[in-house]
């Protein structure tokens, strides 16, 4: 049941991530991106990541994406039908390189040390402890506190970097 | 379901870097850059299962720099738009004006 799962959303999220390269639309390649979002929160649940999921169908399809269609909105940019796919030889060598790349990569990843691993039961405890939350909140708030302090400090240069690029300048 | 998980991973990575390879809009090839850090959070989360609850948290971090780089991204694109009235990146080539 599991496994039919991760195949349906795996093919929802391949299918939707091609709608966002290949649409001519932004609006539509937007609208794509959403459903590639919301099939990989289901695959978070799979890996039983479910506060992750929240997060990703919460500040991802909701909060980013919307920033994404406020801009294309604001700019009318959603009858920009312009061809601007390259279809070339260059682009397909490129693709031909990355993907020979992945592939190498995830053959390399996932024969290794797919055997062992004490992460899976470590995690099912903690969540069975402390609940969904608590099992991320733990690492984050003791070993992970100053990059968490950071991140902080990172959102409030993007908040100030943000107006100072956007707004209209007044000689 | 790992390996299974990493090879999506590898899959939506490399849709991604090709999207930001052959699109010349501004905004799809930014929404393609975020589906490269989606690949990428996938690869975590997946990992996390083999090595314990840490590479959940990268994640967390992971969206966190997501957010801050597309509303710092879409506040160029506004910026540059308003100069060249147009978002298709063949017709940029100043980096300053």
């Amino acid at each position: 049941m599991i496994d039919i799962l991760f195949y349906v959303f795996a093919a929802v999220a391949i299918g939707g991530s091609v709608g966002v390269v290949a649409s001519k639309s932004p609006v539509a390649s937007l609208l794509f991106m959403v459903v590639t979002l919301a099939s990989l929160a289901g695959v978070f649940v799979l890996l039983e990541a479910h506060f992750l999921a929240a997060v990703q169908v919460i500040v991802y399809a909701g909060a980013i994406m919307v920033l994404f269609l406020f801009v294309i909105m604001l700019l009318n940019l959603g009858h920009d039908y312009q061809k601007d796919l390259r279809w070339g030889l260059a682009s397909l060598l490129s693709f031909a390189v990355v993907g020979l790349l992945a592939g190498l990569l995830s053959t390399r990843l996932g024969g290794s040390a797919l055997g062992g691993g004490a992460g899976a039961e470590v995690i099912d405890a903690a969540i069975r402890e402390q609940g969904a939350v608590g099992a991320i909140a733990q690492p984050l708030f003791t070993t992970y506190v100053v990059p968490f302090e950071i991140t902080g400090i990172l959102l409030l240069v993007a908040i100030v970097g943000a107006l100072v690029l956007a707004k209209r300048h007044v000689e | 379901m790992i390996t299974e998980s990493l090879v999506l991973s590898a899959l939506l990575f490399v849709l991604g870097t090709f999207g930001v390879l052959i699109r010349r809009n501004a905004i799809i090839m930014f929404l393609c850059i975020e589906l490269q850090l989606n690949a990428v959070n996938l690869s975590f989360v997946a990992l996390s299962r083999l090595w314990g609850i840490d590479g959940q948290v990268f994640v967390f971090f992971v969206m966190t720099v997501a957010a801050a780089e597309a509303a710092v991204g879409l506040a160029i694109i506004i910026s540059i738009f308003r100069h060249y009235e147009t978002v298709n990146v063949n017709n940029f080539n100043l980096l300053k004006w």
